[in-house]
């Protein structure tokens, strides 16, 4: 499931996954700003066939907070 | 203004009172339980700034001689919203800038700008999602944004029309921006979505003068009607000041939205980038409500005292949201009317009002004995 989260990461903001750590955190690099983090939600739905409610978008603010989160859909 | 030792706020202390804030019915509080709990949020609030912000601590110890702590909620020193167009003023250590919200405002030449730490912007994204979901409901819904997608396009530089565009689309999924650069209505795309989604709920977003500009005007033009299905709810706001110049009332609004487009169910919002978050959404019968964590009052704009209900006044709007900035307690431009409280026909609790436009254009002066206060 980890892996498959980063790969999201990694596909959606176009950067390494080395950098895609528990640690990185939301608007921590330019890559995942406001912008990027809708789309990032709609790439993890669309992998992992689920719907994100609202408060979970707003609460996905790391790596390891976008696990957990996902990890409760499934 | 004198605040002894005792009165003054930890950062850590405020921010668990805030904690506290219930998201779930943002109206459920009537007025002799928000009372108490507003007061002390905005006594908490008054004396963090304080003591934290010097342009604040300024400005208020010039107009607030001999103000006893606590506060009345009638007496909390208010900020008017140009100050955040001619000051840069932050509440916290620089270092903990986490965005910063321009905004051209009416007035134009000048900008605001406001500084947001990563608590307060996350703060003011749950209380808005709070607010949103007691009109749209919890699931997000496909939505259709009355904007174009170019907005995002220099994503170093956003301004405030696509700031507020984000902070709604987390209600919505399949986002559709409806329009191209020029602000043309993308024909083909909307009729192929709304055929896709109209079976069930579609959320529609956008700042009221392209609203009525992009999509009503069009239709009324074209002799088209769109047809958004029976569910659609339709959220917009940003002012009516351009809508006042060609006489167009939120009443005749609603009405060609539901007589070209099929859209019943049409919210407007009241609120300002001073004050992200805490918006007053207009109810089904009409009016703006105040949610639980921010109010109205409204004063008489020559000498500044408190009118009651039903009086027309200039709006000073309070919200418990700003903590990284002083922008909890600002005195706006806007002119407008509190009808009631907790006595709403829709059920919602809290003070209700409507905006009837902006102050004449005037600047605060006396006569000669005019001196510049150095904030």
């Amino acid at each position: 499931m980890e892996d498959r989260v980063r790969a999201q990461f990694v596909e959606c903001f176009g950067i390494s996954k080395e950098i895609v750590v528990d640690e990185l955190e939301y608007a921590s690099i330019p890559q995942w700003d406001s912008v990027a983090h809708m789309s990032l939600i709609v790439c993890l739905e669309d992998e992992f066939d689920i719907m994100i409610e609202t408060d979970d978008v707003i609460d996905m603010s790391s790596f390891k907070k976008a696990k957990e989160i996902v990890n409760k859909y499934l | 203004m004198h605040f002894t030792g005792k009165d003054i706020v930890k950062i850590d202390n405020l921010i668990e009172k805030l904690d506290e804030i219930d998201l779930v019915n943002p109206y459920s509080m009537t007025a002799s339980e928000k009372m108490p709990f507003l007061q002390d949020l905005m006594n908490s609030l008054t004396s963090f700034h304080y003591n934290n912000c010097i342009g604040y601590r300024n400005f208020t110890s010039v107009f607030n001689d001999s103000v006893n702590h606590p506060l009345d909620i009638d007496s909390i020193p208010f900020l008017p919203v140009r100050m955040f167009k001619q000051h840069d003023l932050f509440s916290l250590d620089k270092s903990f800038i986490f965005k910063t919200l321009n905004s051209s405002g009416t007035s134009g030449q000048s900008v605001s700008k406001i500084h947001l730490d990563a608590t307060t912007a996350k703060r003011q994204s749950k209380i808005l999602s709070s607010i949103t979901k007691n009109f749209i409901g919890d699931a997000r819904i496909p939505m259709i944004i009355a904007d174009s997608n170019e907005l995002f396009k220099d994503r170093a530089k956003l301004n405030a029309r696509a700031a507020g565009i984000l902070g709604f689309s987390v209600f919505g999924r399949n986002h559709f921006y409806c329009l191209d650069k020029d602000l043309n209505l993308l024909v083909e795309g909307l009729i192929e979505f709304l055929d896709k989604h109209r079976d069930g709920p579609i959320f529609i977003f956008g700042f009221t003068f392209i609203v009525w500009q992009s999509l009503i005007q069009y239709a009324i033009k074209n002799q088209v009607k769109f047809d958004f299905g029976n569910q659609s709810v339709l959220i917009h706001g940003g002012g009516w000041k351009k809508l006042e110049d060609q006489k167009v009332s939120n009443h005749e609004f609603k009405q060609a939205l539901h007589d070209h487009l099929g859209i019943k169910l049409v919210h407007n919002y009241y609120g300002m980038v001073e004050q992200v978050g805490s918006i007053f959404m207009e109810c089904e019968h009409g009016y703006l409500h105040c949610p639980n964590y921010a109010e109205v009052i409204i004063r008489d704009p020559l000498n500044f005292d408190v009118l009651p209900f039903n009086r027309e006044g200039v709006i000073q709007v309070l919200s418990a949201l700003p903590v990284s900035y002083p922008g909890h307690s600002l005195l706006t431009e806007d002119l407008g009317t509190v009808h009631g409280e907790d006595d709403c026909g829709c059920g919602r609790k809290g003070k209700y009002f409507t905006v009837s436009g902006r102050m004449p254009l005037a600047e605060l002066r006396g006569c000669s004995d005019t001196r510049e206060v150095k904030i």
